[in-house]
């Protein structure tokens, strides 16, 4: 950063000084969310010609707002959205209001490379958040890689991947699923476990630290592990193979429209999760799933992940109350939901730390920052981009909430690429 | 036939051509910014799916509901030779395998399939570019056509055809990258693709084959064969009593149609850096076929008109009104087959082009002297 003659005030020689060690410093520092606009000129926030002004900062979302997708991305946009005005009316980042660029990705892959293109070549936004499956993050990472944009991506998703470019805010597969098992082992006494899921990256590598998991660590069985095409509906033969195979774990990471069909006719084949007979465990279905499948389907079942809607705690209250204010009543929050709503506020609280927004000070101010006030409570960026955050095991109930049963007592450490799990 | 009475060009498609050519060559370069025109690339790909549409459903009255398949055949076989050279030992040194695509890493195979193997040579995926789909089309083709399987039928097999692609691409993810498709392409024999320079450059390649592409439909269709393929489409029994084969042109045009559909894949795979079982389903079948349809059917220049027009459309309603530009595309689909049943083309041949020769007789030039130029 080059000194300007138009910085005076004194506390810009501390703010560099800061920034020069901004790595000793560490996360604890955070900047005041009072800051002005003036003190921080925008010839000095924005030296590679983003989307900023004296007053204002453009930011990207890119979700899919219409095709299959729609119906789970968009809680996704809704909690940004949120989060953006509630920085906003904080007196926004860096004393610049946020304004947001939407673009709609389709649901279709190349729709998402080019929309993200825009967003960065025609845009200059210095964030985005946005993308939801896998394939539409692989679609756009090369261009977020080639133009140096900054994606926060809120999905629970398998890893393997750990981008310069990319803030992952939702939890890797091992985060999701190590604690789970040891849970269901612990405190269930499960031995035999029946693995399946749609057919593609995300349950294929789930299953695969699954699989590891349990034979490796746990001394238990795996009965069985199958696949299905997504948007399969017929899941008569696998349940006949469970009834046959009498595993005590269930372990189900079917997505989509399937679940609706794969739990409707769980419980028509009378396999009771209410008993726990035997038990059902999942890492894919949240609360807006449940929606789709029905509360009294899913009643007994136990999902593994980081954040439910149900948590107890001040932030979450807060949270919850603020989102219904400002999408309706009846809305429920999922895991990635949650999870969404952190980017807006990781990013703020990095451009701040950096004192700029450009992408590369923003990328190493990124690392190590904590959030007090997440609703899932405190998380906290590794360097590896994924976030710390504790893992929960919920039971799922009749009017479609989940009761927190369990939580991990640290922190999970995320790890993308797992030794002796691959 | 003799070419004087019938020349390959009559004026008005020397005309037609040569503005479509200012349009791509001159007109959108100059107006457009880096970013705008590599979009236009993007859509001038499906255009070589148009014109195959065009010759196949306009002039031969073959409905083809899946060229998706054919498109995506095309743009994953440039894919798997475009991934082969970025998977460099040196660039998957994290992977369990180095040296294999990441995909087949992330699904437990360590080591390429034998398949694969062929894809490190560029000439030979230049070459199954073109010849697989057209070895596919072929296989349909006789299937089909040998059996006087036509119309809706037809184009219902086709659409199976393209959900049973998709399907396999899907399952089959440890060899084909399934739903995520083959990412993260970089360069083509050390250039990078990724580059500014290098989309433009990929531009104007591909307006330059897309006019190969349309010059080899023109004379198709200006051909003998041409002309059997519309009197097939009018009245196939008759062709057939005065001892034509109609079933080999059928196969022919079919597969035509599947090259220039692979041809326009390609140059996709290329201009957007990666290929996804997206672009190869039922959906985006039939949306090619409302390329054509907006474009005009008749006509192979309408039909490149209608690719770039709805594909901009797309973009621009989406930017626009990300919620809603569904219902704005939707409402400009069903305004054109409403209003203008053949297309864009139509428009032009029938309410404009009468007003324009109008004016031009009035002025009593020499038109002789043109034609005799063939």
């Amino acid at each position: 950063m080059s000194d300007t003659p138009k910085s005076k005030d004194p506390m810009a020689v501390s703010r560099r000084a800061m920034m020069a060690g901004s790595a000793a410093f560490g996360a604890a520092l955070f900047a005041p969310s009072t800051l002005l606009a003036q003190d921080y000129p925008t010839a000095e926030v924005n030296v590679t010609g983003l989307a900023v002004t004296d007053t204002t900062v453009t930011v990207g979302i890119l979700h899919s707002v219409t095709g299959t997708m729609a119906i789970s991305e968009t809680g996704s946009v809704q909690a940004e959205k949120l989060a953006i005005a509630q920085i906003n009316e904080m007196g926004g980042v860096l004393g610049r209001q946020i304004e947001v660029i939407q673009e709609d990705g389709a649901s279709d892959w190349p729709t998402f490379a080019e929309k993200a293109r825009k967003l960065l070549v025609s845009d200059k936004v210095p964030a985005v958040m946005g993308c939801w499956t896998s394939a539409s993050r692989k679609a756009v990472l090369p261009v977020f890689e080639q133009n140096n944009g900054f994606l926060y991506y809120p999905t629970f998703y398998e890893g393997l991947e750990q981008s310069p470019n990319v803030i992952y805010t939702g939890q890797e597969a091992t985060q999701q699923i190590i604690a789970g098992l040891d849970w269901v082992k612990e405190t269930k006494g499960a031995n035999s476990f029946y693995l399946l899921g749609s057919d593609y990256i995300w349950p294929r590598t789930s299953n695969k630290i699954a699989r590891t998991h349990i034979e490796q660590f746990l001394g238990g069985e795996v009965v069985g592990e199958d696949y299905y095409p997504l948007g399969h509906t017929q899941f008569n033969s696998v349940i006949n193979k469970i009834r046959l195979r009498r595993p005590d774990v269930i372990y189900a990471i079917v997505v989509g429209g399937s679940n609706v069909a794969f739990y409707k006719q769980l419980k028509a084949a009378g396999i009771n999760m209410t008993e726990e007979d035997p038990i059902l465990l999942t890492i894919s279905v949240t609360e807006d799933e449940i929606l789709g499948i029905g509360g009294e389907n899913m009643e007994g079942a136990y999902a593994c992940m980081k954040y439910f809607q149900s948590l107890d705690n001040p932030n979450n209250i807060a949270f919850v109350e603020a989102f219904k204010e400002m999408w309706g009543e009846d809305i429920v929050i999922g895991d990635v939901t949650q999870a969404a709503y952190l980017g807006p506020w990781l990013w703020k609280a990095a451009v701040e730390k950096a004192g700029s927004f450009d992408v590369d000070k923003v990328r190493e101010a990124q690392v190590g920052i904590e959030l007090d006030t997440a609703p899932e409570g405190y998380v906290k960026v590794h360097e590896n981009h994924h976030l710390w955050s504790k893992t929960r095991v919920g039971l799922a109930k009749a009017d479609g909430q989940y009761e927190v049963v369990f939580e991990t007592a640290e922190l999970v450490e995320p790890n993308p690429f797992p030794e002796g799990y691959q | 036939m003799t070419l004087s009475k019938n020349p390959l060009f009559t004026r008005h498609e020397a005309a037609a051509f040569a503005v479509l050519a200012f349009v791509i060559f001159l007109l959108l370069p100059a107006a457009l910014d880096n970013f705008r025109l590599n979009l236009f690339g993007k859509y001038l790909t499906y255009a070589f799916v148009a014109v195959g549409l065009a010759l196949c459903w306009g002039a031969g009255g073959i409905l083809s509901l899946g060229q998706g398949v054919f498109f995506g055949l095309g743009g994953y076989c440039m894919a798997m030779f475009l991934k082969l050279e970025a998977s460099t030992p040196e660039n998957t040194s994290i992977q369990s395998t180095p040296g294999i695509p990441d995909f087949m890493d992330w699904n437990q195979l360590t080591e390429l399939p034998l398949w694969w193997t062929p894809f490190y040579s560029l000439t030979f995926a230049l070459i199954a570019v073109v010849i697989v789909p057209v070895i596919f089309a072929f296989i349909i083709g006789v299937a089909m056509f040998r059996r006087r399987v036509g119309g809706v039928y037809f184009a219902i097999i086709t659409q199976a055809f393209a959900a049973i692609l998709t399907i396999l691409i899907i399952g089959q993810q440890g060899f084909t990258g399934g739903v995520n498709g083959i990412t993260d392409l970089r360069t083509l024999k050390g250039w990078d693709i990724r580059t500014d320079e290098a989309k433009e450059v990929l531009y104007y390649v591909n307006g330059a084959l897309l006019f190969v592409v349309l010059f080899i439909a023109h004379f198709v269709r200006k051909s003998k064969l041409g002309r059997i393929l519309i009197a097939m489409r009018d009245q196939e029994d008759r062709v057939r009593f005065s001892g034509y084969d109609v079933a080999s042109f059928k196969i022919f045009i079919f597969c035509l149609g599947a090259a220039f559909a692979g041809i326009g894949g390609a140059m996709f795979t290329l201009q957007v850096g990666f290929m996804s079982p997206t672009l190869v389903g039922i959906v985006p079948s039939i949306e090619m076929v409302i390329f054509c349809a907006v474009g005009g059917r008749l006509s192979i220049i309408g039909a490149v008109y209608g690719a770039l027009l709805v594909n901009w459309a797309k973009t621009s309603f989406s930017e626009s009104f990300p919620e809603l530009w569904l219902f704005g595309l939707g409402g400009l689909f069903i305004a054109v087959v409403m209003l203008f049943p053949n297309g864009l083309a139509g428009v032009w041949t029938e309410k404009v082009l009468p007003q324009l020769t109008g004016l031009w007789k009035s002025r009593k030039s020499q038109p002789q002297k043109e034609e005799a130029l063939q």
